[in-house]
């Protein structure tokens, strides 16, 4: 058997909003999907060293702050200064569908907007992480 | 008629004469378009009046409080309606503050940025990416000069979302309005200054539970003797709401860290009639229209009889409850936008006839951004609505006596002391939060909500039903990306003009005062503010000597 995808959930910045951060992480361990949530107020080097020592398949990122513009490509480049760059980052919270394809340039892998289901982010990590086909 | 009833009644007349020679009420006679005449209050019939009514439910402007805390509320005077708004730098806030008090605006409620709330200055590396995102940034004494900048403060009441840094903001406030001319006994506002929520919802803390609590009680014994027109606390059930709880556990952990203040207060020698009138609360108005009605009526009740039989408070205003609402900001969809007008309307009524105090109603586009200054209007507007148009405040809780309603208060009571008992015997709110008990029983609920929204149990109007292919995209607020880098550098410009062996003293001056329990340090603090230290330097200067909170 393969081993169990492992998840890092982060907040980035300052914001303390973590409702749709544990909600998230709730479902995603429901899924049978390990989750590391690091608590509120990580700076991106902080966020990609926990992901390096976790040893996890995915960085998910929540803001609801308006900061994602500057805090989640930030983390993006921690992982790739740390050359951890295949650590693929997925994000989420109040984030206009403007800034998306912005996100995604940066290399962000997949953004969530408000209203998204759980099992929506489920089958992107599991089909991310294992190439398997959404259910 | 019994004749507890005749004689409260009597009281409550010549409550409601008292209050007319002040407020005179709004319309001579009140009718609807019918022609009937609107009554100032509907009371049971003869065979309600009885002591048990009394009791139970009481005349409004009296114990126990359920019916409102004023003898004929709204026919006086309406709500505040108190936008929270603030973004950016001080001078485009202080522009849309103008703008809302030229609408018909009655109060302000400024929104600081996340650097504000957790005492970094903008030039902070930890600021990066936040420096006026979800509010405006203040750092200096400079700022909020301009934030203020041609605002009576004699006039305008201001309500300050700030927790953690609540004494050096409203000592800014103090500051401003001393450079108005208009002396701190005079000046009226709310700061936030609920720690524990930030603990259990919100996050922005800064120091451990006991030095943030000693500060608490520091600012209510200042302001009893110094400001004591200032709300010195709103204690939130907003954030708690929104963070996912259930009405009932809003009303339990809101009312519960109500008590933790109290009893820190009493602790540090204060009395209990010194402080408890010039605390406030803070509701959510979430969707479901009579809980959300019975909840602010069962809050009202709860608090009255707590402050009366467990802390044996003698002065009237004690034991009344008054309260700000906002709607739900988490019942907003980003899915048709437009929708969240009427989600908002209905919130808003539920919450004036629960009675609320003032009221902030969301704007449609904030599952997305910040609003703009079109959706900012339409809430205000939905708010001048309820008020003027829909008859609705033209007489006294008109939803009393519903057998619903009044079921409902009666459960919503009954539940939320059973959470508040459970607290108490685990040796309080600030025990209960630094077990995570609060924090658990919140996720929890938030968790079961989502779920049944994803199984249509729950059903979101454009959101898990009645959606469309394809979603018409609004207008959003951007907030400036250069700003931070300007901000930046004002603050930095400060730093260089003012004369710093005053600041390093001054701060020195707080750090010796911070180490003794005894001492109170909001003079010191007024002091650092008008040498024009920063937020920044003042909060680490405590920081230093109380440390910080890392979590539960």
């Amino acid at each position: 058997m393969d081993r169990k995808i492992r998840v890092l959930i982060a907040k980035p910045g300052l914001d303390g909003h973590d409702r749709g951060a544990l909600v998230i992480a709730q479902a995603l361990r429901d899924h049978g999907i390990e989750v590391i949530y690091t608590g509120l107020r990580q700076s991106p080097a902080q966020i990609a060293q926990a992901a390096i020592q976790e040893d996890v398949d995915v960085v998910g990122l929540s803001s609801l702050s308006g900061g994602h513009k500057t805090l989640f490509p930030r983390v993006v480049e921690a992982l790739k200064e740390r050359n951890a760059e295949d650590i693929p980052v997925i994000g989420g919270g109040v984030i206009p569908d403007e800034d998306i394809a912005y996100l995604e340039e940066q290399g962000v892998q997949k953004v969530f907007t408000p209203g998204t289901p759980t099992t929506e982010t489920v089958d992107f990590i599991k089909s991310t992480v294992r190439g398997e086909d959404n259910e | 008629m019994d004749e507890q009833f005749r004689k409260q009644y009597e009281r409550w007349k010549d409550a409601v004469d008292k209050t007319n020679e002040r407020f005179p009420e709004r319309k001579e006679q009140f009718t609807n378009h019918s022609g009937i005449e609107i009554d100032r209050l509907y009371l049971p019939d003869e065979q309600g009046q009885t002591n048990d009514y009394v009791e139970h439910i009481g005349f409004p402007g009296q114990f126990p409080f359920t019916r409102g805390i004023q003898p004929s509320m709204y026919r006086n005077r309406f709500w505040t309606m108190r936008q929270y708004a603030g973004f950016g730098s001080a001078e485009e806030t202080n522009e849309r503050f103008r703008y809302l008090l030229d609408q018909g605006q009655t109060g302000l409620s400024v929104a600081f940025d996340l650097p504000t709330q957790i005492g970094y200055d903008s030039d902070d590396y930890m600021s990066e990416g936040e420096v006026g995102k979800v509010g405006v940034a203040i750092d200096s004494l400079i700022d909020m000069e301009t934030l203020l900048d041609g605002i009576p403060l004699d006039r305008v009441s201001t309500s300050m979302t700030i927790n953690a840094p609540a004494s050096v903001l409203l000592c800014m406030y103090i500051a401003v309005a001393e450079k108005q001319g208009v002396p701190k006994e005079k000046i009226t506002g709310t700061i936030q200054n609920d720690i524990l929520k930030e603990y259990i919802a919100r996050g922005t803390y800064i120091y451990p539970p006991k030095p943030s609590m000693r500060l608490i009680t520091n600012i209510f014994e200042y302001c009893a003797s110094e400001v004591p027109k200032f709300n010195t606390i709103s204690i939130s059930g907003y954030h708690i709401r929104e963070a996912g709880s259930t009405a009932v556990q809003e009303v339990a952990f809101t009312l519960a860290n109500g008590m933790a203040y109290v009893d820190a207060a009493i602790e540090s020698g204060l009395e209990i009639d010194q402080f408890a009138p010039r605390l406030a609360f803070f509701f959510n108005a979430h969707n479901n229209f009579f809980e959300e009605t019975a909840k602010f009526r069962a809050a009202r009740r709860i608090w009255a009889k707590l402050m009366k039989e467990k802390y044996q408070a003698q002065n009237e205003k004690s034991l009344r409850l008054r309260f700000h609402t906002q709607t739900g900001g988490s019942t907003l969809t980003a899915q048709q936008p437009d929708n969240n007008v009427v989600r908002v309307a209905l919130q808003a009524l539920s919450a004036v006839l629960g009675g609320t105090q003032s009221l902030h109603t969301n704007s449609r586009d904030e599952a997305l951004a910040l609003p703009t200054e079109e959706s900012a209007r339409i809430a205000l507007r939905t708010q001048q609505i309820i008020a003027h148009e829909s008859g609705v405040a033209d007489t006294v809780d008109p939803l009393a006596g519903s057998y619903y309603v009044e079921e409902m208060t009666d459960q919503i009571e009954k539940e939320a002391m059973a959470y508040i008992d459970r607290i108490e015997e685990m040796g309080g709110a600030v025990q209960a939060v630094e077990e995570g008990y609060m924090q658990r029983e919140i996720h929890q609920t938030a968790y079961e909500t989502q779920k049944k929204i994803e199984s249509k149990e729950d059903i979101i109007v454009g959101l898990n039903e009645f959606q469309l292919e394809e979603e018409v995209h609004e207008d959003l607020l951007r907030v400036d990306d250069a700003l931070e880098k300007r901000q930046v550098e004002k603050t930095q410009q400060v730093r260089k003009e003012r004369n710093q062996s005053t600041v390093d003293s001054k701060l020195n001056d707080l750090k010796q005062a911070a180490q003794d329990e005894s001492i109170n340090v909001m003079p010191y603090i007024l002091e650092c503010v008008k040498a024009y230290a920063t937020v920044g330097e003042i909060c680490h200067t405590l920081r230093d000597e109380f440390g910080e909170y890392t979590g539960v």
